[in-house]
């Protein structure tokens, strides 16, 4: 085992740790809403961190940089893999959220207040027509 | 005349064109003579085709373009930073269950000028577990929180990095 075995298995084990607060925080939170945001962004730092030991486990396979330049090749198109998350999954979440909001999912808010809900004061929700049948 | 002139300053084709071949040679691992004419084909066509739509303000010269990336890039990595932070505090909310939460949709008044850099505020807002850009009007953000932590982690210290970003 090299070093860079253990520090890879060490990060892509802390990263299945944060999959798994993903995946309990959609079984326990309440509402739509909530359970997005543990759906949606729980894989951020996860993913991040599972593609990081992917390319430290490949430095194993390095010796010197004229022979083994694909190696190099390997862990930048991790880095692209990354980038390419880190860029479209809060696209979607956001456009869930939104498009959830539209469709009249009312969210489970803090006591109730209403001060704890600023878009419903400023536009108000659309409400889905219940006499269409 | 004029138009034309800054509509088509070889500095941005050159850009372009270079991009696209960078990402051409680290995606495709070959670099015999068949693979690379390949690439210089097709990334010429893509330029030729395509080069006014990667940038939009093309106002600000090399220099300042350079000097956006290096900001960018520092961005970037204390942007990690505090996904690292709030994830963390994601993960014991969710193992603490549901009556841990707080959730709440709070205003956010932005600054920024620019498409790209609401873009940018919007979708850091989005990555840093706890908040989600729901909707953005004008230069008003609703934010749905999920804890009183994370409302507070919206204190404008994000947007004022992002404006220092593209300050020439």
């Amino acid at each position: 085992m090299s070093i860079f075995t253990i520090i890879a298995v060490v990060l892509i084990c802390v990263g299945l740790l944060f999959f798994l607060g993903a995946a309990v925080g959609i079984m326990r939170f309440g509402d739509f809403y909530t359970r997005m945001h543990a759906a949606g962004k729980g894989d951020t730092l996860s993913s991040l961190l599972v593609l990081l030991g992917f390319g430290v486990y490949q430095l194993n396979n390095f010796q010197s940089f004229s022979e083994s330049w694909p190696v190099l090749l390997v862990i930048l198109k991790l880095i692209a893999i990354s980038a390419f998350i880190l860029l479209t999954s809060p696209t979607a979440t956001h456009a869930l959220m939104d498009s959830g909001w539209e469709d009249g999912i009312e969210p489970e808010l803090k006591n109730d207040k209403p001060e704890t809900n600023a878009l419903e004061e400023d536009m108000p929700q659309p409400k889905q027509k219940e006499a269409q049948a | 005349m004029d138009r034309n002139k800054t509509k088509s300053s070889p500095f941005y084709s050159w850009l372009v064109f270079g991009l696209l071949m960078l990402t051409w040679v680290v995606f495709s691992g070959f670099l015999d003579a068949f693979h690379l004419s390949l690439g210089v084909i097709s990334c010429a066509f893509v330029t030729w085709i395509s080069a006014d739509l990667l940038f939009e303000n093309r106002s600000d010269g090399p220099v300042a373009r350079i000097k956006q990336v290096f900001r960018l890039a520092g961005y970037s990595v204390w942007l990690v930073y505090q996904i690292v932070l709030a994830n963390i505090h994601l993960l014991k909310l969710s193992f603490i269950g549901q009556r841990a939460l707080q959730p709440q949709i709070v205003r956010y008044e932005c600054k920024l000028k620019s498409d790209f850099e609401k873009f940018l505020l919007a979708n850091s807002i989005t990555l840093t577990p706890g908040t989600v850009t729901m909707k953005i009007k004008g230069d008003t953000f609703y934010i749905h929180a999920i804890s009183d932590v994370a409302a507070e982690g919206l204190d404008g210290e994000m947007e004022k990095r992002i404006a220092k970003c593209f300050e020439s």
